[in-house]
């Protein structure tokens, strides 16, 4: 199943730039920013991630989630909870360093990867090698 | 048996909660800007006041009040706070029954800090709210080893949350934010240890009305 991916960053400007450069090299992948807070302050919305994460698997995606800080893992953890276990089984956190993690996770979504692929790759193991 | 709590005291819980977080926003934010990114006062003042204006006065059982309220945090905070409180208040609700004895307050309150070690993945010394949490489990279930009653239980619980809290200020942070700035963290008290410890002085004291 092609994955997609959602871009969960503290900011709405960095999410949308880190969707920007991740999708230079992946144009056929879906990468929806999911930045901020509802009302545009600095913070992680779960109603704004849930929304990309639904608007994917109703596209039938799987769904590769990157975040940027720590409370962003407790924002899409909370959103994966919620979703139920049938939907959540097509739902990943992809912990990585966010800009070489989406970039290179993309790629390997263009490529063809699965989710465990793109999600292996969003951890950009190289850059610590 | 005399003084269980019930719908009505979560009702009044959250209210209390709500003032008391709206009065200590500038302290919560000052205590954030020291060793965080000073959104946790507006945050949980936001929270709070949302939870407020969602709560169902005619609500059957606390864990319907409960269980709202910790939804309606995760949706509204945008902050650390929000996923770890409602996931708090969520799985309080889970574990309370209809009418709250002091046996059953003991498993709503462990079970409040069971969510927040579990979202958070915070240990006991980490300088975090799990620091306010965790001594006010203890206190609550040493109290009602002794036969307290639900609002004694409360009371220890809170009295120890803010024990806690403050014993923060010594401490060395090792998660979120505050923890990349390593030794420099210490002196300041965790602002997440500190809303709790208010949050339970809310329960006490919804607990006596």
């Amino acid at each position: 199943m092609s994955v997609g991916l959602v871009i969960c960053s503290h900011s709405a400007k960095l999410a949308e730039g880190v969707a920007e450069l991740a999708g230079q090299m992946a144009k056929a992948v879906t990468i929806v920013p999911a930045g901020g807070t509802g009302d545009g302050r600095i913070g992680t919305s779960v109603e704004l991630v849930s929304a990309a994460v639904e608007k994917l698997l109703d596209e039938g995606l799987d769904v590769a989630v990157l975040t940027d800080l720590g409370s962003a893992t407790m924002t899409v953890e909370s959103v994966i909870e919620a979703l139920g276990p049938d939907r959540a089984a097509h739902v990943r956190h992809a912990e990585g360093p966010l800009v070489e993690g989406a970039v290179a996770a993309s790629v390997a979504a263009q490529i063809g990867g699965d989710l465990t692929a793109v999600a292996l790759a969003a951890q950009a193991k190289e850059l610590f090698a | 048996m005399a003084g269980e709590l019930t719908a009505a005291w979560a009702v009044a819980w959250m209210r209390d909660a709500a003032g008391v977080l709206a009065r200590q926003r500038e302290e919560l934010i000052e205590l954030d800007r020291a060793i965080g990114d000073g959104d946790h006062g507006e945050n949980m003042d936001r929270g709070f006041q949302a939870v407020v204006a969602g709560l169902d006065a005619s609500a059957a059982s606390p864990k319907e009040v409960l269980s709202s309220a910790g939804r309606t945090l995760i949706s509204t905070v945008g902050g650390a706070a929000g996923p770890l409180y409602g996931t708090a208040l969520m799985r309080a609700g889970q574990a309370a029954k209809e009418r709250i004895d002091a046996d059953n307050l003991v498993a709503v309150l462990s079970a409040a800090l069971e969510g927040v070690q579990a979202r958070g993945k915070a240990q006991v010394g980490d300088k975090t709210m799990v620091d306010a949490w965790s001594p006010a489990v203890e206190a609550a279930r040493q109290a009602n080893e002794g036969g307290a009653t639900p609002l004694d239980v409360l009371r220890a619980a809170a009295s120890a949350a803010e024990q806690g809290a403050e014993a923060t200020v010594g401490m060395v942070a090792r998660k979120g934010r505050a923890s990349y700035l390593g030794e420099r963290s210490v002196g300041h008290q965790d602002p997440g240890a500190t809303s709790t410890a208010h949050i339970l002085q809310s329960a006490a004291k919804a607990a006596a009305a």
